[in-house]
């Protein structure tokens, strides 16, 4: 989506270049009709064949009674499209119920993955002695697997001996939170670890696009009297508008998506309650091996997803003429 | 004289930057405060590190202590031993292999899709390319189940090939790799037309050489992301001896619950390479990571 966004900006700018092209040297961008062909071929068969082909495949699937394990994949139409709508179903209420993981999850992380990285940026905005050492702190969990993460704060949170409960203990709070086995401190504990992972990499984002905004406009601010909040409201957030489409929807799309939090360090508990869709589509497919019913679930989130995605794009969208 | 000029206001706004007197004393505070948050933001890997070289009591202590009492390879020992069940050193190769070759998937079959993209004119592009910015909005999850039966069919389940070919089709690398050849002059290749050069020796003899930089950002990316992928392997690779590191963590967990001292430092063998790639190579994943938001 960035690109499809940001995709238009550079093909504006590349225009005036290729009509200079076709002047004089257009000889270069022309050749056999084949040599593109042949330099996009690895790429295509894998782009089909693990792309667009499983695109469709997928939504065939949907329509089947179709059991990994079973010869016969009966043809149903919408049947595991409708299941997943009639209350009484067996999916429906653990499909519903994974979407409201998935969407409390959602609602908790994303707000909080928009402001902190964009706190951690603005300290690190100024150059200062050690700066790209401290932005390489902040991004450093980024580079770690979710299994690396998780299976590390599943310690650091254990009940009995883990860290963070002994020094809540020694701050005089409660040092006997079941953070791993109890709600909310499960979405707590899932929120928390999320944001400490991931937020190296919006925090990045956010400095690259500070550092573009061009200091006479902050000179400017300052002459015109404002102060460092007015500065911050006029100056920044506008600076920073086009990338904030950019990190809340990469932001939104990794959250809906989350799956090795809750798969490593809740194990979708206390019962089903932290099991997001993901986990729910993941554990029907591939474990159950319903992956007629699961294929349909993929794409009802998709409809989501791509909904919300929209939603974003409207907000974010240039307001012309204003 | 005009350079001068751009001096003196290039010393303003530096000063303006700092626009209140005595700013010396405040930036020193400031560091301190932003040295301790970032050592509290840090202190779960060197924890993690910490426990790795524990005994197994020690790693179950309360309280917890920072120094390793005694210090100890144990659980390194156990979890390297080759007739283990959990086999980490095998997990460790196997990783290695299926990141270096996607990697390297990635970054030749992008490089050479992203350059007709960039730099030819041709029937279809504009349809090709469209497509494939589609499928960026595509959420990964409609793949999983058909992509599971289509490599089950090939007969790739339970093998490297599983997690090393499907996911280097990869859009990003492709528009990351043009967004790259697009910013190049447009009579680069002029010179070797004139030497009657074809179309593949200007790739590979003007090109490539001048998009090595990038082409290292999408290796180590590309490498990251194979090496820390989670849903996809747990389903595909299912016997321990092919499995990568991070399914062989949550294989690790459920086998040794509370023996955090083995997880520890499975958790440590996982993270020594990326962490040894972002200390030696960290501008070129922030850049290629900030690069992925700005210019898209």
């Amino acid at each position: 989506m960035t690109t499809l966004k940001e995709g238009g900006a550079p093909s504006e700018q590349r225009a005036p270049r290729q009509s200079r092209a076709k002047s004089s040297p257009r000889e270069i961008r022309r050749q056999a009709p084949g040599t593109p062909w042949l330099f996009l071929a690895p790429y295509l068969i894998l782009f089909i064949g693990f792309v667009l082909v499983p695109i469709v495949f997928g939504a065939w699937i949907s329509l089947h009674t179709w059991d990994y394990t079973r010869p016969l994949k009966p043809f149903v139409g919408l049947q595991n499209y409708t299941e997943l709508f009639q209350p009484d179903s067996a999916q429906f209420q653990n499909f519903w119920g994974s979407m409201q993981a998935t969407g409390i999850f959602t609602l908790f992380s994303v707000p909080l993955l928009l402001t902190i990285p964009l706190g951690v940026a603005l300290l690190m905005a100024k150059k200062f002695p050690g700066r790209n050492f401290f932005r390489a702190v902040y991004f450093a969990p980024y580079v770690l697997g979710v299994a690396v993460v998780a299976v590390l704060w599943r310690y650091l949170l254990d009940n009995n001996i883990g860290l963070v409960n002994y020094y809540l203990g020694l701050l005089g709070l409660p040092n006997d939170i079941a953070w791993t086995t109890s709600t909310p401190a499960a979405w707590v504990a899932l929120v928390g670890v999320t944001v400490w992972w991931t937020l190296g990499f919006n925090a990045v984002i956010y400095l690259a696009a500070l550092q573009d905004i061009p200091a006479e406009l902050y000179e400017a601010a300052r002459v015109d009297g404002a102060n460092g909040w007015q500065q911050f409201v006029n100056v920044t957030l506008p600076g920073l508008r086009p990338v904030l489409s950019f990190v809340t929807i990469v932001t939104l799309i990794a959250s809906v998506n989350m799956f090795g939090q809750s798969f490593l360090i809740t194990q979708g508990g206390p019962g089903r309650e932290t099991r997001t869709a993901i986990y729910q589509i993941a554990d029907t497919g591939l474990r159950n091996f319903q992956m007629g019913s699961a294929a349909a679930m993929s794409y009802v989130l998709t409809v989501f997803l791509i909904g919300l995605s929209l939603v974003v794009f409207w907000l974010f969208r240039e307001k012309k003429g204003s | 004289m005009s350079q001068a000029i751009d001096t003196v206001n290039a010393k303003d706004t530096s000063r303006a930057d700092r626009h209140v007197p005595g700013s010396r004393r405040r930036s020193i505070v400031r560091l301190i405060i932003l040295g301790l948050v970032a050592l509290v933001f840090i202190s779960p890997l060197i924890f993690m590190i910490i426990t790795s070289f524990k005994t197994r009591a020690d790693a179950t202590g309360i309280p917890p202590t920072w120094i390793p009492n005694p210090f100890s390879l144990e659980a390194y020992q156990t979890i390297l031993a080759p007739d283990s069940n959990t086999p980490v050193l095998r997990w460790f190769v196997n990783s290695m292999i299926a990141a270096l070759l996607h990697s390297a998937l990635v970054v030749v079959t992008a490089s050479l899709a992203a350059y007709p993209l960039a730099r030819m004119n041709f029937r279809g592009k504009k349809i090709v390319f469209a497509v494939i910015v589609a499928t960026l909005l595509v959420p990964p999850v409609i793949l999983v189940i058909p992509n599971y039966l289509i490599v089950s069919d090939l007969g790739w389940l339970n093998s490297l090939v599983a997690i090393i070919v499907p996911t280097a089709a990869s859009a990003f690398g492709v528009f990351f790799m043009r967004q790259f050849f697009i910013a190049l002059p447009d009579d680069l290749e002029e010179a070797a037309r004139l030497d009657g050069a074809n179309r593949f020796e200007m790739f590979t003899k003007i090109i490539l050489p001048l998009a090595k930089p990038a082409m290292a950002t999408l290796a180590l990316l590309a490498f990251l992301t194979n090496w820390n992928d989670f849903l996809w392997p747990i389903y595909v690779l299912f016997s321990p001896e092919v499995q990568t590191l991070p399914p062989g963590l949550s294989t690790l967990q459920s086998a040794n619950a509370v023996r955090y001292d083995l997880l520890m430092a499975g958790a440590v063998v996982a993270s020594v390479p990326v962490l040894a790639l972002f200390v030696f190579l960290q501008r070129f994943i922030i850049e290629g990571v900030s690069r992925s938001g700005v210019k898209g």
